[in-house]
């Protein structure tokens, strides 16, 4: 199955695409079974960005990477694939294109083999990250524990640089280096023996952050309760799970989706819940606050989670927070805890925006400005649980984790 | 309010804050299995087959599996205590986010745990699991005995049992207080033989019985408190009979008898002087060196707290600085700045004194007969009562002195004198240096990371770390504006506009009056605290929770500067409790207006009272972020702060 998975996401990225329309090869019936999303009509693939939008360039590359997971397929990332390939290919377009990782012969680089896990859909990138810098413990010629140390930062610098909008990542790649090096093995062991205390516990890290996600969906089971009804705003993978592992308890639910505007990830959501045979009913995103009263309590993911306690996510979860917690419901976030970063948004604007393109379907005038942000900040004071691999946690509990983990 | 919500599922939560000491362990809940089969991803993993440390532990009790035994439905989880609530002996709180095996991962960890070696089986990860939420900081709203010599605190430990455990917890509550009184009518259906009380106990029950009625009137008293009240008001009375909760409080202290009273005064924290005790304010009078007049009228509210007529008091102190030789000049010099306000602001005056103290020590020589950090102790208290009676101690200058001492206290026994001076010395250099000076520039790196261009920014009064983050946020060529908010009478706004404009910083001026007028454009609210305390209260100058109050209000963020030396782990729901009086007249008159001092004749009349009050407390709420050495935090975890790096004060 994850074979498979993992093909049918080979098939909607970008770079496939456009090689299966220069052969002119009809794989859209694989497409249509993989992913009931009907594919966007192809004169908009044919149509060059319609929004000529000046900061489409600085499109953040954490939401292409959900969008390549997601099986969205924005004509404007396509035209930059496409010039990707006529000029020369750009990272991560070069990575997507070669089968394996950096072959042996060639030096090693922690991109490539990030690139390389990343492939797996259901692979966080945080946990790719942690898996590439894992990698790089094992495959280091250094001699002495300083310049393996040196080594790592460099690496884990690099990744986080490679995606300065992904919280996740660089949330990641810190905790891996904190945990990863804070061993007293370090201290009076020699170095080979060292060095393989650090791959174990690089391992380590890499499978616990990988079953975090389970262990999320364990914890949240008391929560869902029979005849409850749960809003998900966006798809988040953790949600997918705990929603999942609470229709294999034989738990009676139903659950509203919303639509998820500008990449409709509430579409694919509802998808997969339909498949379990959850009750689903898709809401356009403005219709939270009409169907907030039928709702119990909101579910969401979370992009990353901030020392404040607060979430960063998808654009649209301040909102809903606010509608449910003026209407007394309670919201919970599922994050696993490698997403807890040390940072502090005091509001909206604080924090450097990752951007999205956006489609409207017509051509927006020039004069005319579009928020193209892709996600918000939701304080804590609107969260009523966190549910993480540490345990359910308030809001507040965040930063003591936090405190105690750098200082 | 626990008690109305039993019906409602205790989620299985951890909290920062304040956590009950005597939280039952619960048996684990346990909910996993392997893990399902039906998850793919899990299946290509090399160890996928054992358990992680995260990974819930093997089942230990009845219902175990979930995927296996469908549970029975019953509409919300049971309520049950949580493995997440667990309080553990151990103190292994310098665990980390992501710490799956916490055993290892510290240098320093307990040296329990011997399975440090290889966390592989599960037995141990498991271990390192539970230890994990063990860790002592997993809640429950509760407060702890930690912070006993906080009135309010124990208020509210006061209320809980009543609240929690109704008609039973009267008669307990009641029938328990110290063995002389009586109940004359105690609600007791269920006349308890008296238990035997340990002195603490009894000093814990006495302490929150008068913190109750304390308390009373600003904390939404039950009917059980106020049950209490009647009974003991009715013990009381005979003695006087108080109109003023706080000054019951007091006059509660003299009827206890004197063994207890002494006790209390040996291993409790000093009680804070209430001024409103006759015969305490005597003694302590007949003591002091510092002659000063006590003002005649005071406000009813705060006649526990010191109130002299300002002015009186150095002339006298002046004229006697030949006849106390037992004070060393520096500690002399410092107390009269103190007193004549030249040194205000909580880092001067903090590092004035230490630097006094700096002074006393490489002055000092050991008396014969005498040992080193014994006299030196004894010394330094009394100096400190000393600049007690000048101004009273802020909280920070209290840590400093804890610190202090401390550190004389852990001098080893087989150093020579001159060494003991010069690592005492060295160590309030490290001190002033780590704790303050390094400090602030760490917090002005922080928050002028905040200061964003195109900002409003609004200060009120004179903080020095906000006037470094100002002027350092300047420096970097950021864009912004400040608004300078002022009040009097001291005016110390001004001062700082000064400097500003000099540096060529956009300024408004304005007073406080003006605040909700200028808010609608500012974007952030910068302020200075006396202190912050554990329960993510600011202690600041006088305004400050107005200001915050008003931010809030307007949705701005308010940014809260201040070094965590001062922190302190007291909690404190109000201002009048604890705090500071100035000058009276200094707001009944307005220098160099003839105009406006309509109060001139009508000052000396008995119907006036003049209140100054030199601090507030602004609630958590209002604040959205504390800078601090430790980084931005917000309001809830100063507990967390306090808790982790309370040694950390103490040894540097």
């Amino acid at each position: 199955m994850k074979e498979q998975t993992t093909r049918a996401m080979w098939w909607r990225s970008p770079s496939f695409i456009l090689d299966n329309r220069q052969q002119a090869q009809p794989y859209d019936t694989a497409r249509g079974g993989a992913l009931s999303i009907p594919p966007p009509p192809s004169t908009a693939m044919a149509d060059p960005n319609p929004n000529p939008n000046p900061l489409t360039d600085k499109i953040s590359a954490y939401y292409q990477t959900r969008a390549a997971h997601h099986g969205v397929v924005s004509s404007d990332w396509l035209a930059q694939a496409q010039a990707a390939v006529g000029h020369i290919p750009d990272v991560d377009d070069d990575a997507a294109n070669s089968d394996q990782g950096a072959p042996p012969g060639e030096p090693f680089s922690v991109i490539d083999e990030f690139n390389n896990w990343r492939k797996q859909p259901d692979l966080a990138e945080a946990v790719a990250a942690i898996r590439a810098l894992a990698a790089v413990i094992r495959n280091s010629q250094a001699t002495t524990m300083m310049e393996l140390e040196i080594e790592l930062k460099k690496a884990s610098d690099s990744l986080k640089s490679w995606d300065t909008t992904s919280i996740s990542l660089t949330a990641g790649c810190d905790l891996f280096m904190r945990y990863v090096t804070r061993t007293s093995a370090l201290e009076y062991e020699d170095f080979n023996s060292a060095k393989t205390r650090l791959i174990e516990r690089a391992e380590k890290f890499g499978e616990i952050s990988y079953k975090a996600r389970k262990i999320i969906a364990m914890l949240s089971q008391d929560f869902i309760f029979d005849g409850c009804t749960i809003l998900v705003h966006g798809f988040s993978r953790v949600v997918l799970e705990v929603l999942k592992m609470a229709a294999q308890n034989k738990k009676l639910f139903r659950v509203f989706c919303t639509e998820g505007r500008p990449d409709r990830t509430g579409l694919r959501l509802s998808n997969e819940l339909a498949k379990l045979d959850v009750p689903v009913k898709l809401l356009i995103d403005s219709a939270v606050a009409y169907s907030m009263d039928e709702v119990d309590m909101v579910f969401v993911g979370a992009d990353g989670v901030v020392e404040s306690g607060g979430i960063i996510n998808m654009m649209g979860t301040y909102q809903i927070a606010l509608v449910a917690h003026s209407m007394n419901k309670p919201v919970y976030v599922a994050a696993e805890s490698y997403k807890f970063a040390r940072l502090y948004p005091l509001d909206q604007k604080d924090l450097g925006p990752a951007l999205r393109p956006i489609e409207f379907g017509v051509p927006i005038p020039l004069k005319v400005e579009v928020e193209t942000s892709a996600r918000d900040y939701t304080p804590p004071q609107y969260l009523t649980l966190l549910f993480t691999d540490l345990g359910v946690l308030t809001p507040s509990v965040v930063s003591d984790e936090l405190i105690q983990l750098y200082l | 309010m626990d008690a109305r919500r039993g019906s409602l599922p205790v989620p299985r939560v951890r909290q920062v804050g304040f956590f009950t000491p005597n939280a039952q362990p619960a048996p684990t809940r346990s909910q996993s299995g392997p893990p399902d089969s039906s998850s793919p991803p899990l299946s290509d993993s090399p160890a996928s087959n054992s358990l992680s440390p995260v990974m819930i532990p093997p089942p230990r009790h009845h219902s175990d599996n979930l995927a296996a035994a469908p549970r029975p439905t019953s509409p919300l989880p049971v309520p049950e205590p949580s493995p997440f609530r667990r309080r553990g002996a151990d103190n292994n709180n310098a665990l980390l986010v992501g710490s799956y095996n916490p055993a290892e991962t510290l240098l320093a960890m307990s040296p329990s745990s011997s399975h440090v070696g290889d966390g592989e089986s599960e037995e141990t990860m498991s271990g390192g699991w539970f230890r994990r939420s063990n860790s002592g900081k997993l809640a429950s709203s509760l407060p702890s005995g930690t912070f006993d010599f906080s009135p309010v605190q124990s208020t509210a430990e006061a209320l809980k049992p009543n609240k929690v455990q109704n008609p039973v917890g009267i008669s307990e509550v009641s029938a328990r207080p110290a063995p002389k009184e009586q109940q004359p009518e105690a609600p007791s259906s269920s006349k308890q033989p008296k238990p035997k009380l340990t002195k603490a106990e009894r000093r814990a029950l006495q302490e929150s019985q008068r913190a109750a009625k304390g308390g009373g009137k600003s904390v939404a008293a039950p009917e059980e408190v106020a049950t209490i009240k009647s009974v003991k008001q009715h013990q009381t009375q005979k003695k006087d009979a108080p109109q003023v909760a706080v000054s019951v409080a007091a006059s509660e202290r003299k009827g206890g008898d004197k063994s207890q009273e002494k006790e209390r005064r040996k291993d409790a924290p000093a009680p804070r002087m209430q001024f409103d005790d006759k015969s305490r304010v005597e003694k302590a009078k007949r003591r002091s060196v510092v002659d000063q007049t006590e003002a005649k009228k005071r406000v009813e509210l705060f006649r526990h707290l010191p109130q002299y007529e300002h002015g009186t008091q150095l002339a006298d102190l002046e004229s006697k600085f030949l006849q106390l030789d037992p004070m060393h000049p520096a500690i002399y010099k410092v107390g009269l700045q103190y007193l004549a306000g030249d040194i205000s602001g909580g880092n001067a005056r903090c590092i004035a004194m230490l630097q006094a103290f700096q002074q006393v020590v490489k002055d000092y020589s050991t008396p014969p007969e005498k040992t080193l950090p014994r006299d030196l102790t004894a010394k330094i208290s009394s100096y400190v009562s000393f600049f007690t009676q000048c101004r009273p101690l802020s909280m920070s200058m209290g840590n400093a002195i804890r610190f202090l001492k401390n550190r004389i206290a852990k001098l080893s026994p087989s150093l020579s004198e001159s060494e003991s001076k010069s690592s005492i010395c060295t160590d309030i250099d490290r001190f002033i240096n780590e704790k303050i000076v390094l400090a602030d520039r760490v917090i002005v790196q922080h928050a002028s990371s905040k200061v964003k261009d195109g900002d409003v920014l609004l200060v009120y009064g004179s903080s020095c770390v906000v006037e470094m983050v100002l002027l350092h946020s300047h420096e970097l060529g950021k864009q912004f504006r400040v608004i300078v908010v002022d009040s009097r009478p001291k005016l110390e706004g001004k001062a700082l506009l000064r400097r500003l404009v000099a540096k060529g910083v956009h300024c408004t001026y304005t007073h406080i009056n003006a605040v909700s007028y200028v808010m609608h454009e500012v974007t952030k609210v910068f302020l200075g605290a006396s202190s912050v305390l554990s329960n993510g209260t600011v202690y600041s100058r006088v305004g400050t929770a107005c200001v915050a109050m008003v931010a809030h209000a307007f949705r701005v963020p308010v940014i809260i500067c201040c070094e965590a030396y001062k922190f302190h782990e007291r909690v404190q729901l109000d201002s009048i409790c604890s705090n500071e009086l100035g000058d009276p007249d200094a707001i009944g008159k307005v220098p160099g207006r003839m105009d406006v001092n309509y109060l001139n004749d009508v000052s000396n009349s008995g119907n006036l009272q003049l209140l100054n009050l030199m601090y507030d407390a602004t609630p958590a709420d209002y604040v959205s972020m504390i800078v601090t050495d430790y980084g931005m935090i917000p309001p809830t975890s100063v507990p967390v702060i306090v808790r982790e790096y309370r040694r950390d004060h103490l040894l540097i």
